[in-house]
């Protein structure tokens, strides 16, 4: 095939369609590769929205490992909106990538990273616009060569494929950056060969060599009550339980090196460093910080690096430092210093931008709002009362909240964010209401604190959906009836309080999307079938409120899943027992299956657990089975001063100076992120 | 404080980009280029840039101007160079001169425009612009963010004229005054359908040649061109 820019075809139907530039591709740093000089082509997917999908980290550091070969060419392709996808089938234009403007279905293998199961309908508009066949039973074909690419998931989503396992060839869990190159070695080898056997043939190497899990090689049998009776290999040489991918060592991989710069709006607009992977906590509810075990930290020489070169080669004027509890990285305190002193006078915004920062203390949030804006702080209890913060292992007592909170009102911050979820494991109304109590003193202490009455909340709740490979993957998930009448009942409890009411502003979204993700977390293969019905019933961006349609799904899980004995309900209501094999069982996420059932036991009682970084291993499975260890420092290193980019004369006016707060606040309260956005 | 002012190319796939778009990727390129921008004071600094007009969403230009201030004396012909360098191929920096009064949006009142139109007829378009031309005023509608805005496009309209690249595509040459609401190479479109029979079977390609003063035999005078004299004046009073 031939690689051919479609671009001349695409060109007069973009003045037709919403915001045109996200199909132009040129963004800085960008590669364009001769198709010809290729041996292995990559086209890898982010199944969203461009403006969404360009900053994802995933893909880009595939891209850029990728194109660093030089018999390796990698582009990438997102979703096209319905306007475009409606021209692009009336003049015959397939699913194209955004570097070349090349068919997708012109490369050899087609990476597609799910941060989330919402991009499932994506996927199979992707496969259809680009002429694949949706069903990995239709791509079988005889002979050597391949007819279509092999479809390749990954990304978190991917660690429960199955209902998506009759779509996607193979499977790749965990870190991609050395699976990547391992997968294109073989590619390599089998197409210089002349990829004998076909597409059956190389899924059968990648697969033997441990590099990727692949449904078809798996059969799945169910009970008569439709739960599965056994998951079981037919070919004898692949993995029995295909096992997760570790990087080790993130020095040696600081990627991207040169960011993409994106011409459109994007989501996020400034440069992503990862200080480190993985997370320790031990939130019971969190996924990523179960399947990314152990923490791998980058040193703060990589960090200073990474963020230096970052802002030379894309101009961007904020610094995001990337991970999931970003203030747990044991030399933050350096690090914030360090580049606040590098970029003070430079307008450059330094942010922590998850919401999962532990440890919070004034003197790290001041660093991070040196050379920015001080507007917000967002702090995560996630459980509104103590009890339920104890079920999910995220321990915070409501007067250390409220004196974090106070301090950081009282060092200058306007706007405090408060992040909950709803539909916990054991939760009653109760729980819920106590949100209420802790905004009410939230509010009083940070008009004692800052000494007036304009203070602001905001409390911001989303649904819980319980996700594989956690101590709640065997959770019934509270029905959307449930969470809306709980928050209905919150809101009036916030609204009827005369004396805070109008302080608090109240942000939650309908339940109903986090029944269809549950059931997309934690369904199996005969989800597949709802999915693709959704799909050919017109289901698409289903992440987007303006196209998610609930009544559609609920059609779908209808037709497809009544005759089976499995139902909605089924998949996402209904609490698990310890003996039933759950669809993702056969992955091996490292974690052991009776650690996660005792936490989930101790959830249920209440009991906490410590972080295996501070104290002694409690033996969750990952670090013996994966070989791993936890890479943490500090190395005793600090940042030294480069000449920054852009830096102006001292006339020019960097951020007010914020109090000098130094004050610490009792360390691991709540989840905090100073952000400067 | 020196201010230089720009000139630049919004070229190929890159006229897809959007005023905001073009904005930000200036302001991350100046960063790059490491160019000494001043900022502006307050809460929230941003780099001082002023905007000169923009080409539609879609619309190539080859005449586009800003002007940026600058913390510290850089040459006008090195901020060119890297500014240029710092960006990506289609946003092409042509010019950069050291800013003289008076201020570039009094030298600019009219745009010079060449719409390629694949697929049009070439009589039909001939038939189309002696209509148009030969009217004392013709409005029409455009959607905005704002509603329904009507322009008069005859009366922005300084002269049209018409051929054919090849036999199936026309280009049209127009000269529009800078009215407000702005007339933009689509209302002069909408506006030659209306008079007469014009089929366009695909979205015609419009390029901004020229901005700047309009003189009395309908050509614009360069905006840049007074700021270049100054400072050939001011080298030739050095040299003396
Ligand atoms: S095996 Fe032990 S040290 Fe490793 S992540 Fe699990 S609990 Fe922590």
């Amino acid at each position: 095939m031939s690689g051919q820019s479609l671009f001349p075809l695409l060109e007069p139907l973009l003045p037709r369609v919403r915001k045109p530039v996200q199909y132009v591709g040129g963004e800085g740093n960008a590669v364009v590769k001769p198709w010809g000089d290729a041996a292995v082509h990559w086209c890898l997917m982010y199944p969203d929205a461009y403006e969404v999908g360009l900053p994802n980290q995933g893909v880009q550091i595939l891209y850029e490992i990728l194109n660093e070969q030089p018999d390796v060419l990698a582009e990438r392709t997102y979703s096209v909106w319905p306007d475009l996808e409606a021209l692009m089938r009336e003049h015959r234009i397939p699913q194209f990538t955004v570097d070349g403007h090349r068919p997708v279905g012109d490369f050899d293998l087609f990476g597609v990273s799910f941060s989330t199961e919402l991009g499932y309908t994506n996927l199979l508009s992707a496969l259809d616009l680009a002429g694949i066949p949706l069903r990995t039973a239709d791509r079988a074909a005889p002979g050597d060569g391949l007819t279509w690419p092999v479809v390749i998931a990954g990304g978190h989503a991917a660690f429960n494929p199955e209902p998506i396992a009759d779509f996607v060839d193979a499977v790749v869990l965990g870190d991609g950056e050395q699976a990547v190159l391992l997968i294109t070695d073989i590619t390599r080898a089998w197409k210089a060969a002349g990829a004998p056997g076909g597409r059956t043939e190389l899924l059968h190497r990648l697969a033997r060599r441990k590099l990727v899990y692949v449904p078809e090689f798996y059969d799945v049998s169910y009970r008569p009550d439709g739960r599965i009776a056994a998951v079981t290999r037919n070919r004898d040489d692949v993995p029995e339980r295909p096992a997760k991918h570790t990087l080790t060592d993130l020095d040696s991989w600081p990627y991207p090196k040169t960011p993409l710069v994106p011409l459109a709006e994007t989501v996020h607009e400034r440069l992503s460093v990862e200080i480190f992977r993985g997370c320790t906590r031990g939130c019971r509810f969190c996924q990523a910080g179960m399947i990314t075990r152990p923490v791998r930290e980058r040193s703060i020489t990589t960090v200073g690096e990474m963020v230096d070169a970052g802002l030379a080669a894309s101009g961007f004027s904020e610094v995001g430092l990337l991970s999931l509890s970003s203030a747990d990285h044991s030399e933050i305190g350096e690090i914030a210093k360090g580049l606040a002193d590098r970029y003070e006078g430079t307008n450059t915004a330094l942010s922590l931008p998850s919401t999962r920062v532990d440890a919070f203390n004034v003197t790290l949030a001041n660093e991070f709002s040196r050379n920015g804006r001080r507007s917000g702080l967002t702090f995560a209890p996630e459980g509104g009362s103590e009890r339920l913060r104890r079920v999910i292992n995220k321990t915070v007592s409501a007067e250390d909240l409220v004196r974090t909170v106070s301090t950081a009102y009282a060092n200058g911050w306007r706007q405090v964010k408060l992040y909950f979820m709803c539909g916990l494991p054991t939760e009653t109304d109760q729980d819920v209401l106590e949100i209420a109590d802790l905004a009410r003193e939230v509010i009083r202490a940070g008009r004692r604190a800052s000494g007036h009455r304009d203070i602001r909340c905001t409390v911001s709740i989303g649904g819980f959906v319980p996700k594989s490979h956690t101590p709640f993957q065997w959770a019934g998930q509270a029905s959307h009836e449930v969470t809306d009448q709980r928050l209905k009942l919150l809101r009036d409890t916030v609204r009827a309080d005369r004396e805070v009411g109008r302080a608090v502003g109240f942000r939650y979204h309908d339940g109903r999307p986090g029944i269809i993700e549950g059931l997309l977390a934690r369904g199996d293969r005969r989800v597949g079938r709802v999915i693709e019905r959704v799909w050919r019933d017109g289901g698409r961006f289903d992440g987007w409120s303006e196209y998610f349609s609930f009544a559609r799904w609920e059609a779908a899980c209808e037709a497809e899943l009544t005759g089976l004995g499995v139902s909605l309900d089924w998949f996402t209501t209904r609490e698990r027992d310890e003996r039933e094999i759950l669809p993702w069982d056969h992955l091996d996420a490292g974690l052991d299956r009776d650690w996660l059932w005792a936490d989930w036991q101790d959830a249920l009682r209440a009991t906490e657990l410590d972080d295996c970084r501070w104290t002694p291993c409690y033996d969750c499975g990952v670090c013996p089975t994966m070989g791993t260890e936890n890479q943490i420092g500090p190395t005793g290193r600090t940042l030294i001063p480069v000449i920054p980019v852009g830096r102006t004369d001292a006339s020019a006016a960097s951020a007010e100076p914020g109090p000098a707060g130094s004050s610490p606040v009792p360390s691991d309260l709540a989840r905090v992120s100073a952000s400067s956005t | 404080m020196a201010r230089v002012r720009v000139r630049f190319a919004k070229r190929g796939r890159l006229r897809f980009l959007s005023h905001r778009d073009i904005a930000r990727t200036f302001e991350r390129g100046l960063r790059r280029a490491r160019i000494p921008v001043a900022f502006s004071a307050g809460f929230s600094p941003h780099p001082r840039v002023s905007w000169v007009g923009a080409a539609p969403t879609g619309a190539a230009s080859e005449a586009e101007y800003f002007e940026v201030a600058l913390s510290a004396p850089m040459e006008p012909e090195q901020v060119r160079a890297e500014l240029d360098a710092a960006l990506p191929p289609g946003l092409d920096v042509l010019h950069c001169v050291a800013a003289d009064s008076p201020p570039l949006p009094d030298r600019i009142d009219a745009s010079r425009w060449r719409l390629r139109m694949p697929g049009a007829a070439i009589a039909d378009l001939d038939v189309a612009v002696a209509e148009l031309l030969g009217r004392e005023s013709l409005t029409v509608e455009r959607a905005t963010k704002d509603g329904r805005r009507r322009v008069d496009v005859r009366e922005a309209v300084v002269w049209a004229v018409c051929r054919a690249e090849n036999d199936t595509c026309a280009i049209l040459d127009v000269v529009v005054r800078h009215t407000t609401p702005a007339v933009r190479p689509d209302d002069v479109l909408t506006a030659l359908s209306a008079v007469a029979v014009l089929s366009v079977p695909v979205p015609p390609e419009p390029t901004r040649l020229e901005q700047g003063r309009l003189r009395e035999d309908g050509t614009l005078a360069d905006p840049l061109v007074p700021d270049r004299d100054e400072a050939a004046r001011l080298v030739g009073q050095l040299e003396a």
